[in-house]
């Protein structure tokens, strides 16, 4: 949701923007928008779930109990007896599934985010300050990569390379860099010629210098901003391709290889279909509220249009 | 316009280009295409023939050729699994799979185009918050879960709706519905901001100041000035429906493209899958240069050069 542009978030959005204190006018700025706070309390669920798994899940996520196949949800889980979110088909927790699932998930945004990212500003820093065939070069690549379904070619490469986790994160990282290209060469073109960066190289900075000292700093604020919705994407990949059985593989609960196996069983057990999808729901829904609260808070002028 | 024209479509052929080429080393990408493609139990003999059959006795630089020249006539060889041109398989499944990309596509249009002008028009009503609540929602809204939903309420709990087939107006609902799920929140959204920023221009205050009805302001002003984000998006969503066919095809059992990509996949039917990544390439470079011819059309301001 966009946060209304009343007077304190137009004052904040110009504070940010100083130097001073980042870190706290992003908690400040946090503690005016409700919905954010909320998406970071969600966002801190998920991340210690996928740290402590172990130490939060009730029950082992592989462990089964034959004889409590598919229990529906019951309330009487604290008490020992039932299991809050049922059981599947092989009598495995439901719950503990879900949250050692939030490992995956988390795992592959992160990774996955930190590749793209990485490959997809130095792209768009290197075609910016270059210029000229290099530059041409690196927008084609884009073109031909854009003009590819994503999803339809993440299946194929998987399906070639063999399903696997690490094998989704590399597809996810290597073919998920296009935004942050064109943010980062947007960026770097109206900056190469901003007024601070022809002082400095008045002043003799060259080169490598000028690029990783003045023009590279001043393009984060929007590759932030496309991370963060990035991380959302991600976790619907993953869970996509492992919904299709080319992620990771049994028994290893992933929130969609759960929806998968769930879906057989959706006429008897509905909640082995509904609850990993509320997950991977409220996640992405977290991770995209913040993401648009970033926008208007590092740059109000970035719209929707990425 | 007619070199913009040109330039335009030399970009579109190198990017398809491009695209044969990802294609082409993908098969290589595991290291030995013939023992991708070979049927398990098969001997030492019958590698070795399918080898030579596929050619990947000569040269890489060679095969490459071959391929590009082939893949321009139309000719991604022989499917393995039904014996038939990899390419006529694709195109058997078009109408299925543009059937459901279009219906849902037309949802998402009237539906999100709906909510977000009347949200714009009732900015902070509760309506708008409601709107912009499920569009959120929406948004954050894996495909394949909201199909499971709307089989589970509207085909299980309900009995409403058929939970998969072909061929029936009631079959198409829920497919459309969850392909075009997320369409309609992204839609809705752009819709919205766009509308607001039209809506707070001087030449709708004068508009009304000279005593328009809301109607003639909303629809004759503001709409069409707002459109061209929105047509953007719009195109731009034909191309995502179109890559969302694969998972929804698979949960409703529809006989499109997405679902027999999904089986060519799972079968190692490679022609096959090259055949369809190529077809959807092309028809997404096709939508995009449609596009900005269109914009020309809406916006006359707007000189292509």
């Amino acid at each position: 949701m966009r946060v209304k542009a009343g007077s304190g978030q137009l004052r904040l959005a110009g504070s940010a923007r100083t130097k001073r204190g980042t870190g706290a006018t992003a908690l400040h700025a946090l503690r005016r928008s409700p919905q954010a706070l909320a998406s970071c309390l969600v966002l801190v669920l998920v991340v210690a779930c996928a740290l402590f798994a172990p130490l939060i899940a009730p029950k082992s996520p592989t462990d089964q109990t034959l004889l409590a196949r598919l229990s529906p949800p019951s309330l009487t889980a604290p008490t020992g007896s039932g299991y809050l979110l049922g059981t599947d088909r092989l009598g495995r927790d439901v719950l503990s599934r879900i949250i050692y699932g939030a490992r995956i998930s988390v795992f592959v945004a992160v990774v996955g985010v930190a590749i793209s990212a990485t490959i997809g500003v130095a792209l768009g820093l290197i075609a910016g300050f270059v210029g000229g065939i290099v530059s041409t070069l690196i927008m084609r690549l884009t073109d031909i990569v854009l003009s590819i379904p994503f999803l339809l070619l993440a299946i194929a490469v998987v399906a070639v390379l063999g399903p696997s986790l690490l094998n989704l994160v590399l597809v996810l990282g290597f073919t998920r860099w296009i935004r942050y290209t064109r943010v980062t060469f947007a960026q770097t073109l109206s900056l190469k010629e901003a007024e601070f960066v022809q002082a400095s190289r008045a002043t003799g900075a060259r080169g490598v210098r000028l690029l990783l000292r003045h023009i590279f700093p001043n393009t984060l604020a929007p590759v932030i901003v496309v991370a963060t919705l990035e991380l959302g994407l991600m976790i619907i990949f993953e869970a996509a391709l492992s919904f299709l059985g080319l992620g990771v593989q049994p028994p290893t609960p992933s929130w969609g290889s759960m929806l998968a196996e769930g879906r057989n069983y959706v006429a008897t057990a509905w909640w082995l279909a509904v609850f990993p999808g509320l997950a991977i729901m409220v996640t992405v829904l977290a991770i995209n509220v913040l993401g648009d609260w970033a926008r208007d808070v590092l740059d109000p002028r970035m719209q929707t249009n990425l | 316009m007619v070199s913009y024209l040109l330039r335009r479509l030399l970009h579109s052929a190198i990017a398809l280009w491009g695209v044969l080429t990802i294609v082409f080393l993908l098969l290589h990408l595991s290291g030995d295409p013939a023992l991708l493609m070979i049927p398990q139990g098969a001997t030492k003999q019958d590698l070795e023939r399918l080898r030579q059959d596929m050619g990947l006795d000569r040269p890489l630089a060679a095969q490459y050729g071959i391929f590009l020249w082939n893949a321009a006539h139309g000719d991604f060889g022989r499917s393995f699994l039904q014996r038939q041109p990899a390419l006529k398989l694709v195109l058997e499944r078009v109408p299925a799979t543009l059937q459901l990309a279009l219906t849902a596509l037309f949802l998402s249009v009237i539906i999100g185009v709906t909510a977000g002008v009347v949200s714009a028009w009732k900015r902070n009503s509760w309506w708008d918050r409601s709107a912009m609540a499920m569009a959120l929602v929406g948004q954050a809204t894996p495909s394949f879960w909201l199909g499971i939903m709307l089989i589970l309420v509207f085909s299980l709990w309900l009995k409403w709706l058929p939970p998969s087939g072909y061929g029936s107006p009631q079959q198409l609902v829920l497919p459309a519905l969850t392909l075009g799920g997320l369409s309609m929140a992204t839609v809705s959204r752009i819709t919205r901001s766009s509308m607001l920023e039209v809506l707070g221009q001087e030449y709708i205050r004068v508009a009304r100041a000279k005593g328009l009805q809301e109607r003639t302001v909303l629809f004759r002003h503001a709409m069409r000035n707002a459109a061209i984000p929105v047509v953007t998006l719009v195109a731009l969503e034909l191309g995502v429906l179109l890559s969302g066919a694969v998972i929804v095809e698979t949960i409703f059992a529809w006989p499109g493209i997405g679902r027999l990509a999904i089986d060519a996949i799972v079968a190692r039917d490679f022609p096959v899958v090259q055949a369809i990544v190529f077809f959807a390439s092309v028809i997404y470079v096709a939508i995009n240069l449609l596009t900005d011819l269109l914009y020309t059309v809406i916006d006359p301001r707007i000189r292509l050069s």
